[in-house]
């Protein structure tokens, strides 16, 4: 026993506690820069953010040591237990956090706030892992593939009923984690699907060529493509794909030809031809007796049905601050002063950083209050206006290394609980740095998560270092089974 | 244990491909990042102008405009305080417009107007509701002290200091100038200009505008989100200070520049007085004019307006803008010319009979002995020597094989003696007078005409037009021998060398030997000659004067009434050139006018003996009965 706790010391990987160091370090410069104000208190005093942040660090320090001091049977062997805890605590938080800007997210401890989701995520990983890695588990058995997916929508829920969307939408990249695990790529690939296809009509709906809405018309293309090449890895005959590739042009050319006289609804000739093609496949997996084309019927069905209901999805069900957030970062609503302005400000303050930046302390635009939650959500601003192009050039790269080395940790664990959990911290990192940085450089919709080890926080500090060093502490003593 | 490692391992294995999807879909994540960072940060240039609008407010430090002397040092123009009350649109935030208006004495219809026409861009290009624009400007200090105890009523509205011109004298509006608002045509031309900005609109601050604005400074102050200032940039590195226009020195002798309006009281007309080896202007009157203090502040719009509805025309600088026949003060001219072509010499003599004789009497003269030479002639004026001198220079074929050519040297000789096109005086307004070529003539006489179609010409009548400038520029000519300097009022700008084109000396076509001789018939003018005298009055006991009478026929009515000279005879230190509308013959009102400034200017004062003149001059009224029905209407 003695001789392994010593011996952690030895066999835990330094490269990923160093660029843990080095990241941590950086976010608290920024957090520093962030938040300074002129005749602010000085960076060490513990009333400012910047000295607050500094006590979390140190605090995490120590959570470090607690947990390469444990036991790695501790968590696989409490790993359920953890996860039921959490739950508890994320459906008590329903009902006992005060309104905060709208969500009810928060626990308040008297000296200090806790946010239950943020370490929900580490204890989802942890069951998940326990669950994946379970006797004679298989994702392709469907009994396996439900459990999987229990375990993560159930914090999910629990958090869009705390209305942290933000939060709740991370735990979609356990995906990641169950498609490593072997999950059909054409869930990842329906995912894909989904979001391209909503974009693409979203951006277009109401541009209209002739009498032919353009949103409908391309979704309805990159279906009827995307339906015809998976068919097309089904089929040997050649001479059916020619003849399906040739209808396919025909009946285009001859609308086309057609609407020189009458105007044609293009989405309704294209509309025609998925029907068209669905029936051909029914009418062939009827023929021979074979299911393996009916997946891609299925598919194509789906796909149309999900076009057809964007519009009522995204009008009805979605709230009214999120249509405008989509809309924004589709290009769709340009409006600075309102729902755009904390993008619009944001570019504008990363933009101004320039090559070098403005130098530390120096950024005009953070400083001033331009960009909200400059401290939290949107602090990579400050990276990108104080530190330029070469600043957040380095803090991507730094993240790319951290988040490629603990792939290459994951894939070294002998055991699936390691494995499992290790991506589960892959994605979780990713997916946080994917929005994040998306939604501050206007690519992605504001989505309000923090930016790992850079956001202002104890609880997302102390969340993300705890799901770190978990997998530290595993990948530790990997060689001891 | 073992079993399922062996099941866990086989499909790990199987799916170990996978890690290669997932490392470069975060490789091709960041590899977008950095692109999409790149777009923002080196390939986009607005988002820094966006940064800069948004945090920092300029703010403008209106440096003082050049102050202006006289030829002697004597305060003429410079500046006072006013205040401006200034607005910030995006910081306005409702407030009682109707106490606002009524503090600043303004209806409510001139208040939207105001704040429609900041808004327009048309009117204003370089609006941003982020910065100060002019809301009212030149507010006495009284006014300000009312809106200033009340102003933290007005958010978005402030009070910037600015300067308004202040004169001495009462004197010299039209050659001093004025400073007014800057229109949006200034503002297109010259990016130095924003809306509610002044440059000189008139006169010298007008020609001198750019040295005389000095540079606009900046203050960089820090302006957060809701729009409170927060200090300084960077402790003020990066402002930038003013820098103070530049003071002239004008060449105007301001005692003989008021003298001379006073002498043209109630008279139309102009003085124009250089010195004329350095070409400076000492003097440049025009009458009527009108005391420059109107045109400053906020009655500026309504006295302008009045002033250019005068029937007198104030406004119009009569002595660079007015282009009159110059009469018989253009012989001179036509004597050079004649000396230079070998026409005539020196002891070449005329006859006159009462008249041009070569045809029958016309142009008439007076009675005078004949025949006579060059001297004589302009010592007496005759008007008949001239035209066959013309005569002889445009008919002869011997000299030139056409009349076209003939002519076209002789207009030559005519420009190069600083007529026909503007001298270049650093003034705005400066015409050019007018002298025909062979073209025009052969379109108006259809190639058929000699030198009695156009004889008028050679007494300064006809076609030709000359301002009074190009007249004292001729008399400053003859006073060199045959060099001028291009007339200027401005003698010194500060820390600046002045333009060479006012330094160097502007040769005419005809050689100094030959200007002897008119100066000589000049000085026989005013002293008297065999031949007679038409310039006596001019005739000063201590100093030589050389002078030369004008009486030019007009169509406007009575003649005007013209005076050229210069004094000394010798090494002369002053030309003049006085021209009094519709007064008659130049003995009349013109001579003793430039007699008075002559010895204003080389004596410093009257002697008592021309007192009585002086008055009389002075109380003398010569306006056509029209404009006294449009005086009596005031």
């Amino acid at each position: 026993m003695n001789y392994r706790k010593k011996e952690i010391w030895k066999s835990v990987d330094w490269v990923t506690i160093f660029l843990y160091l080095v990241l941590i370090l950086y976010g608290w410069i920024t957090i520093a820069g962030a938040s300074f104000d002129f005749g602010d208190v000085g960076l060490f005093d513990l009333s400012g953010r910047p000295g607050s942040q500094l006590l979390w660090m140190g605090l995490s320090l120590g959570l470090i040591f607690v947990i390469l001091m444990l036991e790695r049977s501790f968590f696989d062997i409490f790993a359920y237990w953890m996860y039921g805890l959490l739950i508890l605590l994320l459906i008590a938080t329903i009902f006992l956090a005060p309104d905060v800007k709208g969500s009810r997210s928060w626990l308040d401890l008297g000296f200090m706030r806790l946010q239950p989701a943020e370490f929900a995520k580490f204890t989802t990983a942890l069951a998940l892992a326990k669950l994946m890695s379970s006797y004679a588990f298989s994702l392709s058995k469907t009994r396996d593939f439900l459990k999987a997916l229990f375990i993560i929508f159930l914090p999910m829920v629990c958090i869009i009923l705390e209305k942290e969307t933000g939060s709740a939408l991370v735990y979609l990249s356990f995906f990641l984690v169950l498609f490593r695990e072997g999950m059909s790529g054409y869930y990842l690939l329906a995912g894909i699907c989904a979001v391209i296809f909503f974009v693409s009509e979203m951006k277009f709906a109401e541009v209209v060529v002739g009498i032919t809405p353009l949103g409908k018309l391309l979704v309805e293309i990159m279906i009827l493509v995307i339906s015809l090449f998976l068919f097309q890895t089904k089929i040997k005959s050649r001479k059916v794909l020619y003849i399906i590739w040739a209808t396919v042009f025909g009946t285009f050319g001859i609308a086309g030809i057609v609407s020189c006289f009458i105007p044609v609804d293009f989405s309704w000739v294209s509309l025609g031809l998925l029907a068209f093609f669905v029936l051909y496949i029914i009418g062939l997996s009827v023929q021979q007796w074979v299911g393996k084309y009916l997946l891609i019927g299925a598919f194509t069905v789906i796909s149309v049905g999900y076009l057809f209901s964007v519009d009522y999805v995204f009008n009805d069900i979605l709230e009214p601050h999120q249509q405008v957030r989509i809309k924004v970062s589709l290009g769709l609503k340009d409006d600075p002063t309102g729902a755009g302005y904390n993008v619009n400000q944001s570019k504008i303050a990363i933009g101004s950083g320039g090559l070098w930046g403005k130098g530390f302390l120096n950024g005009t635009q953070t400083k001033l209050k331009y960009v909200p939650e400059q401290d939290t959500d949107f602090i990579f601003c400050t990276v990108g206006e104080e530190q330029g192009f070469v600043g957040s050039v380095l803090l991507l790269l730094l993240y790319g290394a951290f988040i490629i080395r603990l792939i290459v940790l994951s894939e070294r664990q002998k055991d699936v609980f390691g494995r499992v959990y290790g991506y589960s911290v892959v994605s979780i990192f990713f997916f946080h740095l994917f929005i994040n940085i998306g939604m501050v450089t206007g690519l992605t919709p504001v989505i309000g998560i923090p930016l790992p080890f850079f956001s202002y926080g104890g609880s997302s500090l102390w969340g993300f270092t705890i799901l770190l060093f978990i997998f530290l502490r595993l990948d530790a003593s990997r060689k001891d089974r | 244990m073992n079993i399922s490692g062996k099941v866990e391992n086989r499909d790990s294995l199987r799916y170990e491909n996978r890690k290669f999807i997932i490392i470069g879909t975060v490789v091709v994540v960041i590899i977008v990042f950095i692109i999409r960072l790149f777009v923002l940060q080196i390939m986009d240039s607005n988002y820094k102008v966006w940064a800069d609008n948004n945090a920092f407010l300029g703010k403008t430090i209106y440096p003082s405009r050049g102050i202006i002397y006289d030829r002697y040092g004597k305060l003429l123009v410079y500046n006072q305080p006013a205040y401006d009350v200034m607005m910030i649109m995006r910081e306005v935030q409702p407030f009682d417009t109707l106490d606002f208006c009524n503090i600043l004495h303004i209806t409510k219809e001139q208040f939207d107007k105001r704040i429609v026409d900041i808004k327009n861009r048309k009117l204003n290009p370089g609006y941003s509701s982020y910065t100060p624009q002019v809301f009212m400007n030149q507010l006495s200090a009284e006014e300000c002290g009312v809106l200033q105890e009340k102003l933290y009523k007005f958010p978005g509205f402030y009070i910037q200091h600015r300067t308004v011109r202040e004169y001495t004298y009462p004197n010299a509006g039209l050659l001093l100038g004025n400073v007014g608002e800057v229109n949006s045509e200034d503002i297109r031309k010259d990016d130095y200009y924003v809306m509610g900005d002044y440059s000189g609109r008139a006169g010298i601050e007008r020609s001198y505008e750019k040295y005389l604005r000095g540079e606009k400074g900046v203050e960089i102050l820090l302006r957060d989100a809701h729009g409170r200032i927060k200090g300084r940039y960077e402790n003020g590195q990066h402002d930038v200070a003013p820098v103070s226009g530049k003071n002239l020195t004008l060449s105007i002798d301001m005692e003989l520049q008021v003298y001379g309006e006073q002498l043209m009281a109630n008279k139309l007309g102009g003085i124009v007085m250089i010195e004329p080896e350095t070409g400076e202007v000492l003097c440049l009157v025009s009458s009527p004019t009108f005391d420059p203090e109107m045109l400053v502040g906020r009655k500026r719009g309504k006295n302008f307006a009045k002033l250019s509805k005068d029937p007198l025309k104030p406004l119009f600088n009569r002595p660079i803008m007015a282009t009159y026949p110059p009469g018989s003060t253009f012989k001179p001219t036509q004597g050079l010319i004649f000396l230079q072509e070998g026409v005539i010499t020196p002891e070449t003599r005329y006859t006159c009979a009462h008249g041009y004789t070569y045809r029958g009497g016309k142009p008439a003269c007076h009675g005078h002995p004949s025949p006579l030479n060059l001297e004589g002639a302009l010592s007496t004026s005759c008007n008949s020597f001239f035209p066959w001198g013309l005569h002889d220079m445009l008919d002869s074929r011997k000299r030139y094989p056409s009349i076209q050519e003939a002519f076209d040297v002789w207009k030559n000789y005519m420009v190069s003696m600083g007529y026909g096109y503007k001298l270049g005086l650093d003034l705005p307004g400066e015409k050019r007078g007018y002298i025909p070529n062979s073209t025009i003539y052969d379109k108006i006489y259809n190639g058929h005409w000699n030198s009695s179609t156009i004889i008028s010409i050679a007494i300064g009548q006809g076609e030709i037009l000359a301002t009074p400038l190009q007249i004292c520029n001729l008399a400053a000519t003859i006073a060199n021998g045959g060099y001028f300097v291009t007339p200027h009022v401005v003698k010194e700008i500060e820390d600046t060398p002045l333009d060479t084109l006012y330094t160097k000396r502007r040769y005419t076509m005809v050689e100094p030997k030959y200007y002897e001789y008119i100066a000589s018939g000049m000085r026989g003018a005013v002293v008297g000659s065999p031949f007679g005298a038409t310039c006596r009055g001019a005739n000063l006991p201590d100093i030589e004067v050389c002078g030369k009478t004008g009486t030019a026929e007009n169509p406007h009515g009575k003649d005007h009434s013209i005076f050229m000279g210069f004094a000394p005879y010798k090494n002369a230190k002053v030309a003049i050139a006085v021209f009094v509308e519709n007064a008659g013959f130049g003995a009349t009102y013109a001579v003793p006018i430039g007699r008075l400034m002559l010895e204003k200017y080389l004596k410093r004062e009257i002697p008592e003996s021309d007192k009585p003149l002086e008055e009389m001059i002075m109380n003398t009224k010569i306006l056509p009965s029209m404009y006294y029905l449009g005086a009596a209407e005031k």
